[in-house]
């Protein structure tokens, strides 16, 4: 505020044009923005903590996104019960890997982001503006990822206007590529998708659905150190998120402790988890 | 005569005041009360798409009368600096008081500076709290003075008669049903007779402290308003009023030029210089003669119009 403006507010808050948050915020308070923080030249990927895998699938009706509990800082685990999954808006969410401090203020900027446009222009974005917008704030963290605090997320959300479930996943130059059916990212994504091919099938109920995202991140902590499979002495599951045409809503923790027990269950007589036919068509 | 003119202060503030206040009094009224659930906000408003009444934070909300495109402004700026505080800070730390503050700066700014015309607006910051005790209602005008309100509050163009309706009929901890209806019954209410307004033409949000979400503001559809008011009669709608946007629009009829409107396809004696629809020129271009003389108008034209002296836009 300078003092050619008076007691009143800047020039920026008054100016008409832009219904973004983030571009507002690049004219009022441009150090508030994640991406402009100047990182000195060198690695400083070990320095926090990195969230590692998500996995998202959609089934008829809607879409379902699952994340571990998992925060590795090198071989430390940082945290147990991180929360990697979070509501964008009323019809999506977002997962993130990568740097965990520096992803949880993206999702931060990206939920005011989408709340702003909505107020002020007094309508939701498309799911495609949704996912733009989200390309937009990572290809501005493409310097810091230069350092190793890359941010790579995962976003899914129920397409109003075409009554569908779908999934979004980037690169950290800020590359948007429209999944189907299922996707994971983060260390244990290769494991989880290998698991996800197998299991998932496009007429899924939602307690199927839930239930072949969790059996994914079992796979993903089978073989991924960083990734936390579920924690049995201290109750900790994944975090499940469900959007369907009514919006979204995080699974409540007793209904995935009871889907996750039942798929352990299963694990005691066959630890690989379920079997898939070997050939397509064939008897199961 | 070369004597700059004195005027005083106070005259000077006066004028200022005058104009803002005239300016306001055009338009309709909006109404604020609170009831046992939270604050409901009510106005007669025929537009769906421009809104006097709006979000701006999780707990507050945002009225305005006066001229749309200041008061859209200020919601702007509004909606910004919450959104702006949230993510500095918290969404709790995001307050009714501070926004109302910000916007008595600067209204009272606008108000007071010699280049400025004063905003002709008045607005209401609602924020609704944990308690019915706790929910606030401040009342800012044109030159930045802020009130805080309890009870219910209106503003706009027939004040006097709103509040004489109101005044005996408001109580403490209505339900819902009840606030609507009676805020609805005061805006139809004038010195000559009530009138039952249309639920269409009526723009009703409330900050409802009971929503499960944490954003607690709700616009009532005409179809909640119909099953909350109930059997009212037959309604009728009000006449167009300056403050009505989209009925006051300037349409000549289509093949009549009329210079005092912009958006009449029919130039009279000059071409058009492109087709309206394709955007080609409706003449080849002559090679010989590149840069075009200016169309005359010859005897064998009709004249253009003439302009009469007293025509405002002339």
């Amino acid at each position: 505020m300078t003092v050619a403006d008076g007691p009143r507010l800047p020039a920026a808050y008054l100016m008409p044009g832009t219904s973004s948050f983030s571009d507002f915020l690049s004219a009022a308070a441009p150090d508030l923005l994640p991406s402009r923080r100047a990182v000195p030249q060198g690695h400083a990927g070990d320095l926090a903590p990195h969230g590692t895998t998500i996995v998202a699938a959609t089934y008829p009706g809607g879409v379902v996104m699952a994340g571990d509990r998992r925060a590795t800082m090198g071989n430390i685990i940082a945290q147990r019960d991180i929360e990697k999954v979070f509501p964008a808006d009323e019809y999506s969410c977002v997962g993130i890997a990568g740097t965990a401090g520096l992803a949880v203020e993206m999702v931060r900027l990206f939920q005011v982001e989408l709340e702003h446009y909505e107020k002020i222009e007094g309508t939701t974005l498309s799911m495609d503006g949704k996912a733009n917008r989200l390309a937009t704030l990572i290809r501005a963290n493409l310097g810091l990822a230069m350092q190793g605090l890359a941010v790579v997320p995962l976003f899914a959300g129920f397409d109003v206007a075409e009554s569908q479930g779908r999934i979004f996943s980037y690169d950290v130059t800020g590359g948007r590529y429209e999944e189907t059916a299922f996707h994971a990212v983060g260390s244990g994504s290769l494991f989880a998708r290998g698991s996800l091919k197998k299991l998932y099938r496009d007429d899924l109920s939602e307690v199927d659905a839930v239930t072949v995202v969790v059996q994914a991140l079992y796979d993903a902590a089978d073989d991924d150190s960083a990734t936390g499979g579920p924690d049995l002495t201290r109750r900790i599951f994944p975090v499940v998120q469900l959007i369907t045409a009514d919006g979204g809503r995080r699974m409540a923790d007793s209904e995935v402790a009871d889907i996750a027990d039942r798929m352990i269950a299963g694990r005691m007589v066959r630890p690989d988890g379920p079997g898939a036919p070997t050939l397509t068509g064939g008897d199961a | 005569m070369s004597m700059p003119f004195y005027v005083s202060p106070e005259q000077l503030m006066k004028d200022r005041a005058d104009f803002a206040r005239k300016g306001i009094a055009r338009g309709r009224s909006v109404v604020a009360v609170q009831y046992a659930d939270g604050i409901l906000f009510a106005s007669e408003n025929p537009s769906q798409a421009l809104h006097k009444v709006s979000e701006i934070y999780d707990r507050i909300a945002f009225a305005a009368v006066g001229r749309y495109n200041e008061f859209e402004n200020l919601r702007i700026a509004g909606v910004r600096l919450a959104d702006m505080r949230g993510y500095a800070y918290d969404r709790r730390d995001v307050t009714g008081r501070g926004l109302a503050n910000a916007y008595a700066q600067t209204l009272g700014t606008i108000f007071s500076s010699g280049g400025e015309k004063p905003y002709e607006v008045e607005l209401f910051v609602g924020e609704v709290g944990e308690t019915a005790a706790d929910d606030q209602i401040y009342r800012l005008t044109y030159d930045g003075q802020v009130a805080d309100v309890h009870g219910y509050a209106v503003m706009g163009g027939a004040v006097e008669t709103v509040v004489s309706f109101l005044e005996p009929r408001y109580q403490d901890d209505l339900a819902l049903g009840d606030a609507l209806q009676l805020a609805v019954a005061s805006l139809g209410h004038s010195e000559t007779g009530d009138r039952v307004v249309p639920e269409t033409d009526l723009e009703i949000a409330v900050l409802d402290r009971t929503r499960t979400q944490p954003r607690k503001f709700r616009r009532l559809r005409p179809d909640d308003l119909r099953r909350l008011l109930g059997e009212r009669g037959p309604s009728e709608p009000d006449s167009p009023q300056p403050g009505d946007a989209e009925r006051q629009v300037p349409m000549s009829p289509s093949g009549v030029d009329d210079p005092a409107d912009p958006t009449d396809q029919i130039s009279g004696a000059v071409p058009p210089l492109e087709d309206p629809r394709t955007g080609e020129p409706t003449a080849p271009p002559q090679p010989e003669d590149p840069v075009a003389p200016p169309a005359e108008s010859g005897p064998d034209q009709p004249s253009p119009q003439p302009v009469s002296p007293d025509d405002p836009l002339s």
